[in-house]
């Protein structure tokens, strides 16, 4: 259970997150909607740890542990995880290593044995088949060279393989054509289960199609402002933002694709 | 007294004992060197090549001579566990060489690996031409050809392929002693060989190691020469690389520095004929007060030469490194490819770098291209690494390894690869273990 009460955060002095609430219950699929500039990122990039952005004031309760307390790293082997926006590129370092490397250290935390280069390669070309990457992506570096497609597949790999408790998938979707947006879907579809709870952060309605979420949130000007059920969604699709946001629609519907 | 007066005297003292002393054009070479060191001292910061090195502190120190006999077999042996049992292994014990020590391995016919020492008490044959001139590289390297009394002397005869890496072990074993050593290199035509020196140094009171090596490449011969240094924290540590490269040949310079006070490496290559290659590959790590310093030369004498340079450093506390690279086209040596590119991470904001390109063109028709860059460690990434549940150690000591892995990569032999890749993971911070590499 995600519990965020009155959260305050800003970068750079500039305050986004201004009095957030939400609670996700456990196995729950929550979606945040929102317009360009609505803090949408800055909620997950504080969920995550990121040191570069402030917490102001509120709370974080997950599990019952103050997850704003943890750095990130134990945020991560705690089961918390983020599937990035912009996954960064590492030249220099393989994806089998750093995908390896991410595994043990969240079962070293679990009380798990470590796996060893056999186990972990069966393991990993197994989910990657799943995710439809081919197998050399294994012996790159860390995203360096990869399409937008196949970095958001990278991300929901490492989501298969870590297990999260709780995953926040920062507008996953983003650039994205309809085939690695199926990829993406399913790959978060098969994780679902009642113990596993998501954060979906996206601005356009399509990702909702593949992933219904038991919950939809607005959120405008560092808070939501509407929670509904999915049908809030299409009803974004339909009107855009500014009937929730007060603000005349800067451009085009929700759920029209970029 | 002077610091040069001080080595004369030393010279005076010594220079009967040297080996060979009693050849007229070595007593006669040696004394036209000791004549320049004592002319010109330790290079100070006036000279534009030593700017950002200071040699001061060497001034004021008194080193002893040392007899070559203490006592390093278990370093030795680890060295050698370290390095994967090579084949041929040569080892010199400040500055003197240690058959007792040293398996010469099994060598194909046409190639011929011994001491210095015992080449000039024979006065084999092309020794002279070998052994260089007073006036080359700067001071210290005057002093080096005064006082070295041995060194490793190696010949692969034209068309003779060593097929595994020859090994020259130099310890620093006695403290305040000052070792000399010189090493020569002549590669046949069409012939190919690694030559690998490993520095290190036992003692922890101030030491000082001046070396040159000098390789003389004949038409077509490929020769890959790889430079380890791990002097101890107080050694100061002064060398030179000096290659001549007849046409068609090949020379690959991998310098690794990672010990020492303070090391200086000058590298130069000229192409004396056409249609040489060169690659000048180079990693460097600082931390504490240390001080790194290289300083290289590729001469593109002659047309269709080719060089690569490239040459990374990591600095941390408040360490310093130092690149300066030049390269010369001269005039008529048409269809020139040369590519420079020095890259600096800086682990702290105490540390410093310096690189310093310095490309002289007189020829038309060349491509010549150098970049410089001097950065931090990607936050990015970093915080990238944290979100997947590594530590902030952990992911700092494998970006920075990553850093270097692209030069390490360039290292062909595998076995050499590894070992430099490990001596380097074991000198960075972080106690974090690595997961075994898939690369």
């Amino acid at each position: 259970m995600l519990e965020i009460s009155n959260l305050k955060a800003s970068v750079e002095d500039k305050l986004i997150l201004d009095g957030l609430d939400l609670r996700v219950g456990d196995g729950e699929v929550h979606a945040i909607m929102g317009p360009n500039g609505s803090g949408k990122s800055t909620l997950a990039q504080v969920l995550a740890g990121r040191e570069d952005y402030r917490v102001e004031g509120g709370t974080v309760r997950w599990d019952g542990r103050d997850l704003l307390a943890l750095p990130a790293e134990e945020r991560a082997r705690n089961g918390l995880f983020l599937a990035f926006q912009y996954p960064v590129e590492i030249p220099g370092v393989s994806n089998a290593y750093f995908l390896k490397a991410a595994v043990n250290a969240v079962r070293r935390h679990r009380g798990l044995p470590e796996l060893d280069a056999m186990d972990f390669l069966k393991r990993v070309k197994a989910e990657m088949k799943a995710v439809g990457m081919k197998e050399e992506f294994l012996y790159r570096s860390v995203n360096e060279g990869f399409s937008g497609g196949e970095k958001k597949r990278n991300e929901v790999l490492q989501m298969t393989l870590l297990e999260p408790k709780l995953a926040v998938l920062d507008e996953t979707d983003s650039g994205l054509d309809i085939d690695a947006l199926r990829v993406v879907a399913d790959g978060v579809n098969r994780l679902r289960s009642p113990e596993r709870s998501m954060i979906v952060i996206t601005h356009y309605q399509r990702l909702l199609e593949y992933i219904v979420p038991d919950r939809v949130h607005v959120l405008a000007h560092g808070r939501i402002v509407r929670s509904g059920g999915p049908e809030l969604a299409a009803e974004l699709e339909q009107k855009g933002y500014a009937w929730l946001t007060g603000e005349a629609d800067q451009a085009r519907p929700a759920g029209a694709a970029s | 007294m002077s610091a040069p007066q001080v080595w004369r005297d030393a010279f005076a003292e010594r220079a009967e004992a040297l080996p060979g002393a009693r050849l007229p054009w070595l007593a006669r070479l040696r004394g036209q060197a000791i004549e320049r060191f004592a002319d010109e001292g330790w290079p100070t910061r006036r000279l534009e090549a030593w700017r950002h090195t200071p040699l001061a502190l060497l001034g004021e120190q008194a080193f002893v001579a040392a007899d070559g006999r203490a006592e390093v077999a278990a370093a030795v042996a680890q060295l050698r566990r370290e390095a994967g049992d090579p084949e041929h292994w040569l080892v010199f014990v400040d500055g003197h060489h240690r058959p007792d020590l040293s398996t010469p391995g099994s060598l194909p016919q046409g190639c011929q690996v011994g001491s210095l020492a015992e080449a000039l008490r024979q006065d084999a044959q092309g020794l002279e031409a070998l052994m260089g001139s007073a006036d080359e590289g700067s001071s210290p390297a005057a002093l080096n050809l005064a006082f070295a009394a041995d060194g490793a002397f190696v010949r692969i005869g034209s068309g003779v392929a060593l097929e595994h890496p020859l090994h020259l072990v130099f310890v620093s074993a006695t403290a305040e002693a000052a070792t000399h050593v010189r090493n020569l290199v002549q590669a046949g035509a069409n012939s190919v060989a690694t030559i690998v020196e490993h520095h290190i140094g036992l003692a922890d009171a101030q030491t000082l190691a001046t070396i040159e090596t000098r390789l003389a490449l004949d038409r077509d011969a490929r020769v890959t020469h790889l430079k380890l240094q791990r002097e101890s924290e107080a050694g100061f540590h002064l060398a030179r690389i000096d290659a001549q490269q007849a046409g068609g040949s090949v020379f690959d310079s991998h310098s690794l520095s990672f010990g020492a006070r303070l090391a200086r490496t000058d590298i130069e290559t000229r192409f004396a004929g056409e249609g040489c290659e060169a690659l000048f590959n180079g990693l460097y790590h600082a931390d504490g007060r240390r001080h790194v310093d290289h300083h290289t030369r590729i001469d593109h004498a002659l047309p269709r030469g080719t060089s690569r340079e490239y040459y990374r450093g990591i600095l941390d506390g408040a360490a310093r490194g130092v690149f300066s690279g030049r390269i010369l086209v001269a005039p008529g040596a048409v269809r020139t490819d040369a590519v420079q590119r020095t890259d600096n991470l800086l682990l702290s904001a105490q540390a410093e770098a310096d690189a310093r390109p310095e490309l002289e063109i007189y020829a038309a028709d060349v491509k010549c291209a150098h970049g410089a860059t001097v950065g931090q460690l990607d936050e990015e990434a970093l915080f990238y690494l944290r979100a997947r549940g590594l530590d902030e150690a952990h992911a700092r000591k494998l970006l920075t390894l990553a850093f270097a892995g692209e030069v390490l990569e360039r290292i062909r032999d595998e076995a050499l690869r590894r070992c430099a890749r490990e001596i380097l993971l074991a000198r960075l911070p972080g106690e974090e273990r690595m997961e075994e590499s898939y690369a």
